[in-house]
């Protein structure tokens, strides 16, 4: 069976990097992405923190760019989930959904996804009112009050990008001052539409077919009170794709890959990089920065490798 | 334009959805939403594969705004399923193909 030098796991940020540095090497590189090449960062509507594009870019359009320059070094990228990595003989097996990809080394880009509260109320009314996609969805509340839940870069850029469709906006924050970058903090409380409550916790998601309330809970003295809302964008954090990995690479408590100084897990023959790893403050410049590390690091392996004997029946 | 997939519209969406012979799955989309473009491909691959059993159409919720409303859509990308006039099947989010067919074999 035909097999790779390195299968890269995500088509993100990451990914997509490790892949321009591994083509150029001249490895046969497998990218595999289970959704659209580009990843998480395509939920964003615009990015402008990212060297080199001073007016800014929107993440569809940076991401293109990202694919054709990892193609143009001859980089394959396949649709595909990935579910399992296992070792056989000289190899590892990739194992998606509709095949298995044998390579020499395998880089894990698989980025994270949205974190949510975890109150049952939530999970009712996901898509009836509860979102965590602003540019998704924000054009479903032209004139309504909506609540934005978070500190973070993040919850910041969603909770301006919002005002562009809603009536009143307010932003529910459990500290009682942001993590996000100071830029973005001016722009939240230079809002007339933007109402911070801090010190703050949702409690509970009110509302059967749609989304009607939340009750939040004041850290400092315990006090509830429940606001009249038509929506909630929770914003909180990133959780790493790392359960097909669980059992099989150290993990810290988040999830999180665990990786050192070269991007090694603790498997000889993976890396990790971006911001399914320990080591990635989920920036889309920290993500290509980790990946050319992994990408340089299993250059350098696979040239200290034998050369993979073809796999016995 | 996805390949083999045909645009519904407030207007058309009777017609075309509703008085349907075949069963009609929905996408209800718009052109800012990357996790719509996300599912086009699967969608595309359905078109061919169910060709015979199901119609596919996108429905763009920027251009028209009633029929999303009728059906409380408050989130993109959400596929509904349609059979009869009746709807028998909402996803709501960019899920894999597998899970998408999943959903909706069972009312083919």
């Amino acid at each position: 069976m035909d097999h790779s030098d390195v299968v890269i796991i995500g088509a993100g940020p990451a990914g997509l990097a490790a892949a321009v540095y591994t083509g150029r090497s001249r490895l046969k590189t497998l990218v595999l992405e289970k959704g659209m090449p580009g990843g998480q960062i395509l939920m964003t509507d615009w990015v402008e923190n990212y060297p080199g594009f001073p007016e800014g870019v929107v993440p569809f359009e940076l991401m293109e760019k990202f694919r054709k320059q990892a193609e143009k070094f001859g980089a394959k990228i396949e649709s595909d989930e990935v579910k399992e990595i296992k070792k056989e003989g000289d190899l590892w097996h990739v194992v998606g959904n509709k095949g298995t990809y044998l390579a020499r080394a395998v880089i894990i880009a698989t980025g994270s996804n949205y974190r949510r509260l975890g109150l049952p109320s939530e999970a009712k009314l996901i898509g009836k009112g509860v979102s965590y996609c602003a540019t998704c969805d924000g054009a479903f509340f032209r004139d309504k009050d909506i609540a934005v839940v978070g500190g973070g870069d993040n919850a910041l850029t969603e909770a301006l990008f919002l005002t562009k469709f809603c009536r009143s906006l307010k932003l529910v924050h459990r500290r009682d001052q942001f993590r996000g970058v100071k830029i973005l903090q001016e722009r939240i409380l230079a809002n007339e539409k933007i109402e911070v409550l801090w010190n703050s916790v949702v409690e509970e998601v009110g509302g059967e077919q749609r989304v009607e309330s939340i009750t939040i809970r004041n850290v400092k003295d315990n006090k509830t009170s429940t606001l009249k809302i038509d929506g909630l964008f929770v914003s909180i954090g990133m959780d790493p794709n790392t359960d097909f990995v669980k059992g099989f690479l150290e993990l810290n408590e988040w999830g999180e890959i665990k990786v050192r100084k070269n991007m090694e897990t603790s498997q000889e023959g993976i890396f990790a990089a971006g911001d399914a790893t320990d080591a990635c403050p989920e920036q889309i410049a920290t993500a290509v920065g980790t990946a050319v590390s992994a990408a340089l690091a299993v250059d350098e392996y696979l040239s200290d490798y034998p050369a993979a004997k073809p796999p016995t029946k | 334009m996805a390949e083999g997939i045909e645009n519904v519209s407030d207007d058309s969406f009777e017609e075309e959805v509703l008085k349907n012979e075949l069963p009609v799955l929905v996408d209800f989309w718009a052109e800012w939403c990357a996790p719509c473009h996300i599912i086009t491909p699967s969608l595309e691959n359905m078109s061919k594969t169910y060709k015979e059993k199901m119609k596919i159409v996108k429905f763009n919720v920027d251009e028209n705004p009633r029929i999303p409303a009728n059906y409380g859509i408050m989130s993109i990308p959400t596929l509904l399923l349609f059979k009869g006039g009746e709807l028998k099947e909402t996803i709501i989010g960019a899920l894999p193909q597998n899970k998408i067919e999943e959903a909706i074999v069972k009312h083919l």
